[in-house]
Parts: structure tokens; C-alpha cells; sequence
């Protein structure tokens, strides 16, 4: 017996090491991967959504990737710079990443410090109309200190240094194909932009801009055994059930990113059996904001401004928590999110290390302490069942992007609010347009001329520092600031303000958890903020596809050079 | 003739001049903004600058003339290159750059035009061919059970939607039986027999499903100008005369019968570069169609200008074709 089973110890062990070897560049064929939105161009620097970041994130490398735990993995760099190993200067002013001295580009010309700091120049230019420029915030200058170390300095002391360079929003470009793409002619250089020259596990090969990219792997990759596939083609177009549907029903596609289908349509194309659904949660949350100025259009040019004045009745703390005591955050999750959405009650989820507990009495429904909550504070139901006070009706304006998913949540929202007695008009404005930062258009988010809006934010890498900057009173949206700024709520606490302003000082990772906790709780208690939903990332992967995990922190595809085929 | 078609064409570009001028005041009055599909973590201060570099928000004089001379001097000059004429020095040229892909926008269009001239065009052929039989024999063959299937047919084809029976072929076909594939590939290269049969099976269910709502709109008209010419008195006198029957409907009423609706396939030819939006989308063949679609919902409004510009000339352009024709065939309407 004894016998046997070392036997089959040894077999399994055999063929370990048998498929291990068999792990050569390139021996797994070809990866078709679909993109409901195609890829415009394969700059990631130039580029207009996340679709061609991810795109491009198989070409191009940064110094550093996100894994999918949310840790950091040097990439192009030898180590992750911290204090500890002398990469992060005591004052939090400067950090030193030591590059990989045997990286070449896939032409074959060596990798070194030059084409680290002119990418940084290149986005940094003003003129470039570069999309990272927030990566790049208080970067003084960038510096090659010897051919293969790079020393970058802010001009202000940062805690969290790994903005530039980390992850697929920031890589390396090469300097000889884009020393003269720089500033205003960045956009000219079609051929640059098409077909960057990169260290990362694929190559373009054929490019066409909206519709397909296909790939062939970098012969030059610095791991010899990677990528397993020889080539990859990207699809783009159609819709998230039809890409999702050639994944999991006609099994022609491997991958397909971004799934948005109702839960009960997936379950039929599960049915079938060729894929599975993956998901990983990241920061996003699908939040309702509330608007504690005044909105009201009689104001003219104060409307929705701290001059405006308080909000009629949002400015009541009583009305935002019975509002967020009525939503029945099962039954959203349920309806419209499935696999892709948990139940919140943090504006700051994840990971988890930020994530508060103090609030997770939102979980459950309670309409009849929301009601007695509206009772104490004095808005009694009138003679049609909608609550006032002082002759002020509880009479909400609730506005979203169009989408199905959110207009499900609105209509579900507004029956839980007629339950306490509150009235809902329900809103929906194209996505382009709420989202777009048109001056002349009345319907952005930043302008919030209603009572109520939903959206979904989250943000880049795993450090909430600047996210959680969003909500101190200089980033209120006026127009004096022509309506930039995240401060969507208009909430203005000298409190928070204090403690996001110590969080720029603090070096330490539990003190800025605590710190963000504290900001977090602040919010949430104050009911400035309602979160709903924890969305996830969420996307199918065929059957045969092997050691595919998904990343919430970084580029779906940032570890594409990691997949195999199963036989 | 020459002398009527040369007006036309002279009357033409006023109407185009107009027609450019208010698509292009109506994009400018669009909301919408090229930075809107960019992550919510940019900043509003990065994509103002992005917009800067876009060249979005300047005055719509300044635009609209930058747009014109890139569309009538730039463009022009970039293709006499392309043959070999040089005119001027290339790298002065501001042709028009789309704001999603930073590209030409032409090398865009060029791009997509062999997919849709084969599917959408394929499709409008095959509606013609299989159209104007059926048209001929239900007019023929009136109230027979052949006419009623005819109308039965055309009436499906007319009434139930292409992104239906898109759906319902990708259903059966691709999913159930897998004959086909749900996705155009157009990188495929036909350069031997196997690479034709995959160009085929991946053209079968997209143009299926465009010859059908094709030839259900041409045929009706067939039908319907057949029944007009088969009552006329000189059918009676052609039989009379005893012409076989052959000989009387093939020659005579046909050919009398095609006139108006060679006019009609000639208005129609535009719509087949115009794409057909919903049919291209569902199977991805990602042509002319496609790209209108991906520029309107990116705000990419360069090319969208162009595209629905050039489809404006398309219009105009077979509108004067379709009038010759007429004339051509029919030597009792004369324009001079």
C-alpha cells in the first residue's frame, strides 16, 4: 500500500515537473481575449478609458505592478524602494528605484534610467495632454543617478512615494521612439502611439485602431520561460452579454473583460459550461452623495454653493440617516450586481487594512428607526403620506448616469423611501455627459444641481491618501474653481480637514490606517456619504485557460505573461 | 445630359457647404466631452489639460475652418502622396487627428472599408438577386400561394428588427449547432482555399441577416411596379400580336418594370457605407457603421464630423446618379 502511494507521489511529482518544462515561450498558441469597448490606441499616456491602458499594459512595463493581493512586485526594478532598505529618503522627499540591468526593449537596445526619466518628462510636459499626470503629482524632478538607478523627487514629503512608475497607469516608455512625441506633438506620432516598443511579454502586431490588436510575443522578454502564448488577438466592440457570450456559450473567446450582465443572464450562460465567472473586489463603491447646499435654481450663480446656504432639509442629519436606514442593500445587490457586488457601509472598502467596522449596522434595513428617527426630529407625514416640516416637504431629486443597472437601483430606492415617507423624483443623464467636465451643461456631477446623485468611485493603487483628500473643504466644487473638485457632498469640517492634513505627514502604515478609519467613520456617520455597494471587477475566463487571477489593484492583463492553457 | 449632370454637380457644393456647416454647429452644441470615459481617479485638472491638448473648446469659426482645410487641402494632398505627386511639404500638413485614437481619421475610415463593402455591400447584392425574382413571380403570379409567402417573408424581413434575427442566428448557429462563428474577424487574410472557407462561414450569418431585410424592401417594390406595367395596354398589343409569354413579361414588362426600381437600389447604396450600425455591432465586423457608433458615444467628435460628412456627399452624389439613371433608362424623361 505503502508502496503504491509513493508511487503515485512520484508520478504526480513526474508530471509536475513535466509540465513545467513544457512552460516554454510561446508554446501554448494563440489567447483570444474580447474587450466590449475596443482599444483606440495603444499609449497609455494618450489614452481615453481603461480599455486601452489595459491594452497596452501587455506591451509596456512599469517599474512595479500591483498583484492581485494588492502587494507590490518590482517589475523593471530590482526591489520596491521602502525606508527600511534606504529606497525612501528619511525626509519622504526623494525615492531611489534600482532597475534590472538586463532588460533589454523588445528591438533589442538595452532598458536603462534614461528612458525612466524621460517617460517622466514626457507626461509630465504640460502640454501633452498626459492622462497619469495625477501619478506624477509634486514630482520635482526626475534623475538617473548611474545607468541603471533612478532617484525621483517631490517637492513635498510623500509617505506613499510609488505614484510614478507603479502599476499599468504609469509604465515606461521607450526614449528613442518618443523623443520627438514630446508636449504639444505627442498626438502626432500616430506610429509611436499605434505601436509602442516596450519590455513587456507581447509586441503589436497588427494594430487597428477601435476594432482588433493582435500581439506576438517579446522575444525579448526578460523571463525566458514567459509568455506561454505565442500570440494574442484583442477584440473589440459589440456589447458585455455578446463578449461575455463568446466566453462562456460558444467558448470562441478565452478571456472577456468587464462583465455587466443581470445575474439571471449570466446564470443561463454558465449553464453551458465552457468558462467561469471571476471577480475580485478592489475600491469601488457605488455610493449616493447628498447634497447638504442648496440646489435650488432660484439661487442663479449660487446655486448648489456653500453661499447658496444649507440645504433645505439634507442639511438635517436626522433626514440623511433615515434615508440610509431605509435602502435595503441585499435586495440591490440582488437585483442588479450578483457575483459583482457585496453590501458596504464604507465609502473606503478596501483593502483591508482601511476598511472600518464601526458602521456595519447599515447591512440591515430598518425602516421602523428610520421612521421614529424622522418623528423625533419633527417631519411628520402630511395629508398625502410625505413627511414636512415648517411647510418643507421631504421631496428628493435623485440623479444618476443611464445605465440599466443604476436606473434598477433608483426605482428600488425610491420604493424604500416612500416607505418612510419621502418622496423621490428619479433622474438619469447620459454618462458622457454627467461624467464629461463641460462647463456649459448643467447636468455634470460636479455641479450636482439635485438632491441626491449615484455614481461609482474608487481609486488607483492601494493607497487612499488622495481619495480620501477628496472630501476637505477645498475640493468643494464652485464656481470659482470653474466646478473641479471632488467634494461633491460640500462637506466642510475643520476636523477632517486636520486629519487629512496629518495623514500627508504620516510615514508609518497603521497610522495612516487609523487615520483613513477615522476619516472614513466621519463621513459615514455624518451621512454625507451613502454608501451602497462594493463593486468588483468582473470577468469570464474559459476553461482552459490556467493561473488566471484577477486584479483589482492593477491592469486585468498585468500578469498575462502568467497564462497557460489546460489541456 | 452632360450639361444638366454638370449643374447638378456645380448646385452640389453649395448644398454640401451648408450641410457640413450645420453637422458641425449641431456636434458643437452636443454635450458630451472626449474625457468623459477616462477612470473617475483623473482628476478634473488633468483632463482640462488633456481636452487643451485635444484642441476642444476653441471658437467653432477657428474649428470649423481648421476642419474644412483638412478635409478639402490636406487630405487631398496626403492621397496625391500616397500615388507619388508631392505637392508642398507633408509635415506641414494638419490632417484630422481623432480625439480617441490621435490618428488620421482617414487611415481610420479606409481602414474599415473592405468589411463593410463586403458584408454590408455582399448583403445588399445578394437582396438585389434574390429581390427582383421573387418581385417578378408575385406580381405574375397574383394572390398565389407563392405571392403569399413572398409577402409573408418580405413582411417578416421588414418588421422584425435586424439586432433579432442577428441575435436569434447567433443563438441557434453559433451557440447550439457551432456551424458558425459569432465574431468577425478582420484580420482574417484569404490567401488559400481554407482561408476563404473561414472568410465565408464568418460572412454567412451578417449578410443573411441583411439580404434578408434587403430583399424584403426591394422586393415589394418589384412587385408592386410589375403589377403596375403587366395591366398597361401594350402588354395586350405584345400579346396580341402572339409573343410568347416569355418573351412578354422577360422583355417587355421587366425591363419597363426595373426603371423605378433601379432608382430605388441607387438610393440606396449609400446606406451601405453608412454601415448597417446594429447588424455590424452584433457580430463585431466593426466597419463604417461600428466606427460612427464608437465616435458618437467617445465624443470623438472629429470623426464623427467626417463620417457623417463623407456619407452627406454619398447621399447627394447617388441622389444626381440615380436621376441620370432614370434619364438613361427612360428616353421619355429628358432634362434639358
Amino acid at each position: 500500500m505503502r508502496k503504491l502511494k509513493t508511487l503515485i507521489m512520484a508520478t504526480a511529482a513526474a508530471s509536475t515537473f513535466a509540465t513545467a518544462a513544457l512552460a516554454e515561450r510561446g508554446s501554448d498558441g494563440n489567447l483570444n481575449i474580447a474587450y466590449w469597448q475596443a482599444v483606440s490606441i495603444l499609449n497609455p499616456y494618450l489614452s481615453g478609458g481603461t480599455k486601452d491602458i489595459e491594452a497596452s499594459s501587455l506591451i509596456l512595463d512599469p517599474l512595479a505592478n500591483y498583484r492581485p493581493d494588492g502587494s507590490m512586485e518590482p517589475a523593471l526594478a530590482t526591489e520596491i524602494p521602502t525606508i527600511e532598505n534606504g529606497g525612501v529618503s528619511e525626509d519622504l522627499k526623494s525615492i531611489t528605484w534600482k532597475l534590472r540591468d538586463d532588460v533589454v526593449w523588445s528591438d533589442g537596445t538595452p532598458f536603462t534610467s534614461a528612458d525612466v526619466v524621460f517617460s517622466a518628462n514626457y507626461c509630465l510636459d504640460p502640454e501633452g495632454g498626459c492622462n497619469a499626470a495625477s501619478n506624477f503629482a509634486d514630482v520635482e524632478s526626475v534623475e538617473a543617478v548611474d545607468e541603471h538607478t533612478v532617484k525621483i523627487n517631490f517637492s513635498v514629503a510623500k509617505p506613499f512615494p510609488y505614484g510614478p512608475f507603479v502599476g499599468a497607469t504609469a509604465p515606461v516608455i521607450q526614449e528613442a521612439q518618443f523623443k520627438d512625441c514630446m508636449g504639444a506633438k505627442a498626438p502626432e506620432c500616430t506610429e509611436a502611439n499605434f505601436g509602442p516598443i516596450g519590455t513587456g511579454p507581447f509586441v503589436v502586431d497588427e494594430f487597428r485602431a477601435n476594432d482588433v490588436v493582435t500581439y506576438k510575443a517579446n522575444e525579448n522578454y526578460r523571463d525566458p520561460a514567459q509568455p506561454a502564448f505565442a500570440t494574442v488577438v484583442l477584440k473589440g466592440g459589440g456589447d458585455s452579454a455578446a463578449t461575455t457570450r463568446s466566453v462562456l456559450e460558444t467558448g470562441e473567446f478565452d478571456y472577456a473583460w468587464n462583465v455587466q450582465v443581470e445575474p439571471e443572464v449570466l446564470d443561463q450562460m454558465m449553464a453551458a459550461g465552457k468558462g467561469e465567472i471571476i471577480s475580485a473586489f478592489g475600491t469601488s463603491v457605488e455610493r449616493l452623495m447628498v447634497q447638504l447646499t442648496n440646489p435650488d435654481p432660484a439661487l442663479g450663480d449660487k446655486r448648489a454653493t456653500i453661499e447658496g446656504g444649507p440645504h433645505p432639509f439634507l442639511s438635517d442629519k436626522a433626514v440623511r440617516q433615515a434615508l440610509s436606514m431605509a435602502i435595503d442593500r441585499d435586495i440591490l445587490v440582488e437585483v442588479g450586481y450578483g457575483p459583482n457586488g457585496q453590501v458596504t457601509c464604507n465609502v473606503l472598502p478596501a483593502p483591508e487594512i482601511y476598511a472600518s467596522t464601526a458602521n456595519d449596522a447599515c447591512k440591515t434595513q430598518d425602516v421602523e428607526g428610520a421612521k421614529a428617527l424622522l418623528d423625533e426630529a419633527g417631519w411628520v407625514p402630511g395629508s398625502d403620506g410625505i413627511r414636512e416640516k415648517d411647510g418643507v416637504r421631504l421631496s428628493i431629486l435623485y440623479q444618476t448616469s443611464t445605465n440599466s443597472v443604476r436606473q434598477g437601483t433608483q426605482a428600488l430606492i425610491k420604493q424604500m423611501w416612500q416607505e418612510i415617507g419621502v418622496e423621490t423624483e428619479l433622474r438619469n443623464i447620459d454618462a458622457g455627459v454627467f461624467f464629461g467636465g463641460d462647463q456649459s451643461s448643467p447636468d455634470t456631477f460636479q455641479k450636482f444641481f439635485a438632491d441626491i446623485e449615484m455614481y461609482t468611485n474608487n481609486f488607483d493603487g492601494t493607497d487612499p491618501e488622495a481619495y480620501m483628500g477628496n472630501w476637505v473643504c477645498s475640493e468643494i466644487p464652485s464656481p470659482a474653481n470653474q466646478w473641479i473638485g471632488n467634494n461633491m457632498p460640500r462637506f466642510c469640517s475643520e476636523e477632517y480637514n486636520a486629519l487629512s492634513a496629518e495623514m500627508g505627514k504620516t510615514a508609518s502604515i497603521e497610522k495612516r490606517a487609523e487615520l483613513a478609519k477615522k476619516m472614513n467613520d466621519m463621513l459615514m456617520q455624518e451621512y454625507v456619504i451613502i454608501p451602497l455597494i462594493h463593486r468588483g471587477r468582473v470577468s469570464a475566463a474559459s476553461n482552459t485557460l490556467g493561473n488566471v487571477v484577477l486584479n483589482p489593484w492593477d491592469s486585468e492583463l498585468a500578469f498575462a505573461e502568467e497564462w497557460t492553457r489546460l489541456d | 445630359m452632360l450639361n444638366y449632370t454638370l449643374r447638378r454637380l456645380l448646385f452640389a457644393i453649395p448644398t454640401l457647404l451648408v450641410i457640413s456647416f450645420i453637422i458641425f454647429v449641431i456636434l458643437d452644441l452636443a454635450p458630451g466631452d472626449p474625457t468623459g470615459n477616462l477612470p473617475l481617479t483623473i482628476p478634473a485638472e488633468v483632463r482640462a489639460k488633456i481636452r487643451e491638448s485635444l484642441g476642444v473648446g476653441e471658437p467653432i469659426h477657428i474649428a470649423y475652418f481648421k476642419w474644412l482645410r483638412g478635409f478639402f487641402v490636406y487630405e487631398p494632398l496626403h492621397w496625391l502622396d500616397q500615388i507619388g505627386i508631392t505637392i508642398g511639404d507633408p509635415s506641414e500638413r494638419a490632417r484630422i487627428i481623432s480625439y480617441a485614437t490621435r490618428g488620421p481619421v482617414f487611415d481610420l475610415i479606409m481602414e474599415r472599408i473592405p468589411q463593410t463593402l463586403w458584408v454590408v455591400g455582399l448583403s445588399y447584392v445578394f437582396g438585389i438577386l434574390i429581390a427582383v425574382p421573387i418581385g417578378v413571380i408575385s406580381a405574375y403570379k397574383q394572390y398565389s400561394w407563392f405571392d403569399q409567402l413572398g409577402t409573408f417573408i418580405s413582411m417578416v424581413g421588414f418588421s422584425v428588427p435586424t439586432f433579432f434575427t442577428g441575435l436569434l442566428m447567433i443563438v441557434i448557429f453559433s451557440v447550439q449547432l457551432q456551424w458558425f462563428p459569432s465574431v468577425y474577424d478582420t484580420t482574417l487574410e484569404v490567401n488559400s482555399w481554407d482561408t476563404f472557407m473561414l472568410q465565408v462561414r464568418q460572412m454567412v450569418m451578417p449578410v443573411t441577416v441583411l439580404a434578408l431585410y434587403n430583399a424584403s424592401q426591394i422586393s415589394r417594390f418589384m412587385r408592386a411596379s410589375m403589377l403596375d406595367n403587366l395591366t398597361q395596354d401594350y402588354v395586350r398589343t405584345a400579346r396580341a400580336k402572339g409573343m410568347a409569354e416569355k418573351v412578354v413579361v422577360l422583355t417587355h414588362v421587366l425591363r419597363n418594370s426595373l426603371i423605378p426600381v433601379v432608382t430605388v437600389i441607387a438610393l440606396g447604396i449609400p446606406t451601405i457605407f453608412s454601415g448597417a450600425i446594429i447588424t455590424e455591432q452584433i457580430f463585431r465586423v466593426n466597419g463604417l457603421g461600428q466606427l460612427l457608433i464608437i465616435g458618437i458615444q467617445g465624443s470623438d467628435f472629429p470623426l464623427v464630423q467626417t463620417l457623417t460628412f463623407i456619407f452627406a456627399i454619398l447621399i447627394v452624389l447617388f441622389n444626381l446618379i440615380a436621376d441620370v439613371i432614370y434619364g438613361i433608362l427612360d428616353p421619355r424623361i429628358r432634362y434639358d
